[in-house]
């Protein structure tokens, strides 16, 4: 069967402005997105930009915003979407465009790098005895938090970052500090606590969910924002909770 | 993060690659001076992230277990090809290297006393080959991504420099001294040099040469080309290990694990069929063992619905249980298949999947430049590019990760040491112009060929001629065919002429390393006339330790491919029938 995309387009050599080009394909409900990009550029278009690695929702390379949704180009099937209607392919939200489906995330990794620093308090090769012990039940609590690939797609979801306030954090750098703040070999919680709660930080959530919504992993992101800035409340701020 | 209008960056030490191989290297060696990561994907993009099952190491904590079993383990999985010497530093310092990583943040999967839990994986068994042993250590299906962020974050904090999406084309020398290596910045075009006493190539593998794979689409061998280019032999490059259980027509993993936690192999008419290839390990036997059961079956017609593909039955694990131990498989088949691991068996068939050759090493990372063993000066080579050999003829499951941690922290200490005790050679005149030149001649490249079509062309010829079952003819004709797909893509029209992003010419410099990597993978195979781990001759069905347990060493000539061999060291445990 035949489907159509129709896909953001933006060359900074030659273009002033975006435009969108449409293509049509041959393609099966369960060709992956990605596998109609790669059709598209080996036999239609090969100046068509975008990213790929592992090809199956591990390594988080190629999130786009497929009709208006962020989401994993290799995770999504055709058969996901009405594809008797135009399918409509843009890049992430938010990030600046470089080139059609390419966008730069250095400030979504600096975010990341800036909530969890200091991650080692030693050496990186500390004293390496034994290992440290740590309880199922405790292991659970970061069980959601270490699903994360780093794909950008809550980011580019999130009305606060979007509507209200760039400088937020952003739901994945949060997921990322609770992955160590509830970490039970750790004893930092209070002073990696301290930075979220640094302006443009945990407080910016307005609990959307659309992280959640969005989420290729399924993680219940802003359910991990909650219990942080539960925890937050508990250890600084007592009586106010 | 990367500098884009600086053309020289000099370091003390250059990884390329920034999988687990290349992060941890740069980790270690960054404890005494100063490093960059270069790699053409984002890092957090590599390979890595997709390792599933888990890390091997005798830490013993679900039930008795010694290296030495590790080490025997390893050493009759290679089909006793592996150098004993290396497999011995690799089963011995596993342990340490685990909890180092747990120590460094690794979220390993707990077991009721709080340690780190163990499973049982392909190949591995408790006293010298009884019965099936717990040795894999785990973060549920998503190891290779757990251990990745965690040394990503320490990257972070010791201040190594990152340049992502950057390719490198070519390694540099002064004299015999490799001294750097030549890239460009992939958004770009524009030219970049690395200038540092110590190289590491940590590239990993190339799977991308064959039509199915279990490899994302950067696995494309550019270590392999690179040291090619540089007249650096590749060594056992005949071994490439197929995976039993990819997802049938995708190619996509299905780990070990899921056999480990009780999935059982079932064939067309629901036999149990590895009880048959395998009486003791069953489904659990290593890798080449089961792939060729797998064909076997499906070669006589016991395919399921006689089709090309097997079963991998999970149902009888129980819901809670594939939640637990096997999330990212499960939704892997309910995304691409459609299909409920919990209530359907899955459709799998062997996948390519590891690349057991690689660039020769010593067992401190230094790369060796000839059979004799001559270690090549400020070179160093680690993980999957690399071939040490620790994995022989067949690597087992959950050894690789092991092996990226124990020797990328070897390479690193190596990589360092010989930082401190040479003073930086001089660059190449005009790096920067190599690079401007090849790129440029390609943009204006007019012929008649496509990327995409000799791509698949050469992906079609390796998978039919040079996957689990292979035989002369085929080879020679496969051979003839990559020769022509060589001639071919001088050829080649790139039809996009863009300076950024430019992905058509990225896919013809990885096509052009894949065509070198596959033409040096069918010669090694056309020489060894015999069937050892991965590589099975139907014209030479069996081991012959007599003539051939020796490493083959592929070199380019200007005449074409030469090779030589040097003795695999067999020091310890003296090769026998493997059976299982």
């Amino acid at each position: 069967m035949k489907i159509s995309l129709k896909i953001y387009r933006f060359n900074p050599e030659t273009d002033i402005k975006p435009h969108y080009d449409t293509f049509f394909i041959e393609a099966n409900p369960m060709d992956r997105i990605l596998d109609c990009l790669n059709r598209i550029r080996s036999e239609v278009d090969s100046s068509l930009s975008y990213r790929m690695s592992c090809g199956h929702g591990i390594c988080g390379s190629d999130g786009i915003t497929i009709n208006g949704i962020p989401a994993l180009a290799c995770q999504k099937l055709v058969k996901d979407y009405d594809y008797s209607r135009e399918l409509l392919i843009e890049p992430l939200k938010y990030f600046p465009i470089i080139k059609d489906l390419n966008v730069n995330l250095e400030s979504f990794f600096q975010k990341i790098k800036n909530a969890t620093p200091n991650i080692i308090r030693e050496k990186v090769f500390g004293s390496i005895e034994n290992e440290r012990l740590q309880s199922i039940k405790e292991r659970s609590k970061i069980d959601d938090a270490i699903k994360c690939i780093l794909c950008g797609c809550c980011v580019a979801a999130c009305p606060v970052i979007l509507e209200q306030e760039p400088r937020f954090v952003g739901p994945a750098a949060i997921l990322r500090a609770q992955k160590y703040i509830f970490d039970s070999r750790l004893n930092d919680s209070n002073e990696r606590m301290k930075i979220l709660e640094r302006s443009f930080g945990i407080w910016g959530c307005k609990s959307y969910y659309m992280c959640t919504i969005v989420c290729p992993k399924k993680i219940k992101v802003t359910e991990a924002i909650l219990k942080t800035k539960k925890k937050i409340i508990q250890e600084f701020h007592p009586k106010s909770g | 993060m990367r500098s884009i209008n600086k053309l020289i960056h000099e370091y003390d030490v250059v990884v390329v690659g920034g999988g687990i191989a290349g992060l941890y290297t740069a980790l270690t060696a960054s404890e005494q001076c100063k490093v960059a990561v270069v790699s053409k994907v984002h890092v957090m993009r590599s390979h890595s992230v997709a390792a599933q099952g888990g890390i091997a190491a005798s830490i013993g904590n679900e039930e008795e277990d010694h290296w030495e079993w590790h080490m025997y383990d390893t050493v009759k999985g290679s089909d006793y090809l592996a150098d004993q010497d290396a497999v011995k530093i690799l089963t011995k310092e596993a342990p340490n290297a685990v909890i180092a990583l747990e120590h460094m943040g690794v979220p390993f999967t707990r077991n009721k006393q709080g340690k780190i839990e163990q499973r049982r994986f392909g190949g591995h068994t408790k006293k010298y080959g009884e019965g099936p042993v717990k040795r894999a250590c785990y973060v549920s299906d998503r190891t290779g991504r757990a251990i990745m962020d965690t040394l990503y974050d320490c990257c972070q904090v010791k201040g190594i420099d990152f340049f992502n999406e950057v390719f490198v084309l070519k390694l540099l020398f002064s004299g015999a001294h490799c001294c750097g290596v030549a890239g460009y910045d992939i958004a770009n075009l524009l030219p970049q040099i690395f200038h540092a006493n110590s190289i590491v190539l940590a590239t990993g593998g190339g799977g991308k040469i064959y039509k199915t794979t279990s490899n994302g689409f950067a696995s494309t061998g550019d270590g392999f080309a690179l040291a090619l280019d540089s007249l650096i032999p590749l060594q056992d490059m005949e071994f490439v290990q197929f995976h039993p259980t990819g997802i049938y027509g995708l190619g996509i993993l299905i780990s070990e694990a899921a056999r480990a936690e009780g999935g059982i192999l079932r064939n067309g008419l629901g036999e149990r069929f590895m009880e048959r290839y395998a009486p003791t390990l069953k489904d659990l036997a290593p890798r080449d063992i089961v792939s060729r059961a797998i064909l076997n079956e499906i070669n006589e017609g016991k395919g399921v619905d006689g089709k090309d593909f097997v079963y991998l039955d999970l149902t009888q694990m129980g819901k809670e249980q594939l939640t637990l131990k096997l999330p990212e498989i499960s939704s892997f088949v309910q995304t691409y298949l459609g299909i409920d691991p919990n209530e359907t068996p899955i459709p799998v068939a062997p996948t390519c999947h590891y690349i057991m050759g690689g660039i020769p090493t010593d067992q401190d990372g230094h790369v060796l430049s000839n059979e004799r063993g001559v270690i090549l000066d400020g070179l160093f080579a680690v993980g999957e590019c690399a071939c040490v050999s620790v994995h022989g003829a067949n690597r087992l499951g959950c050894n690789s990760l092991i092996d990226l941690i124990v020797f990328g922290r070897r390479t690193g200490i190596s990589a360092a040491d010989h930082t401190r005790e040479k003073e930086l050679p001089p660059l190449p005149q005009q790096a920067e112009n190599i690079v401007r030149d090849t790129i440029n001649n390609l943009i204006d490249s007019s012929g008649k060929e496509s990327v995409s079509e000799l791509r698949e062309t050469m992906q079609q010829t390796m998978t039919n001629a040079c996957s689990v079952f292979r035989n002369s003819d085929e080879l020679e004709k496969a051979k003839e065919q990559i020769c022509q797909l060589k001639k071919r893509y001088l050829d080649v029209c790139l039809r996009n002429k863009s300076k950024t992003f430019n992905y058509e010419l990225l896919e013809l410099l990885e096509l052009i390393n894949m065509l070198k990597v596959a033409e040096a993978i069918v010669f090694s195979a056309i020489q060894r006339k015999e069937s050892r781990g991965a590589h099975y001759r139907s014209d030479f069905p069996e081991r012959n330790d007599e003539q051939w347990l020796k490493h083959s060493l592929v070199y380019v000539t200007p005449e074409g491919f030469r090779i030589n061999y040097r003795p695999a060291d067999i020091a310890w445990f003296k090769p026998e029938k493997r059976r299982y």
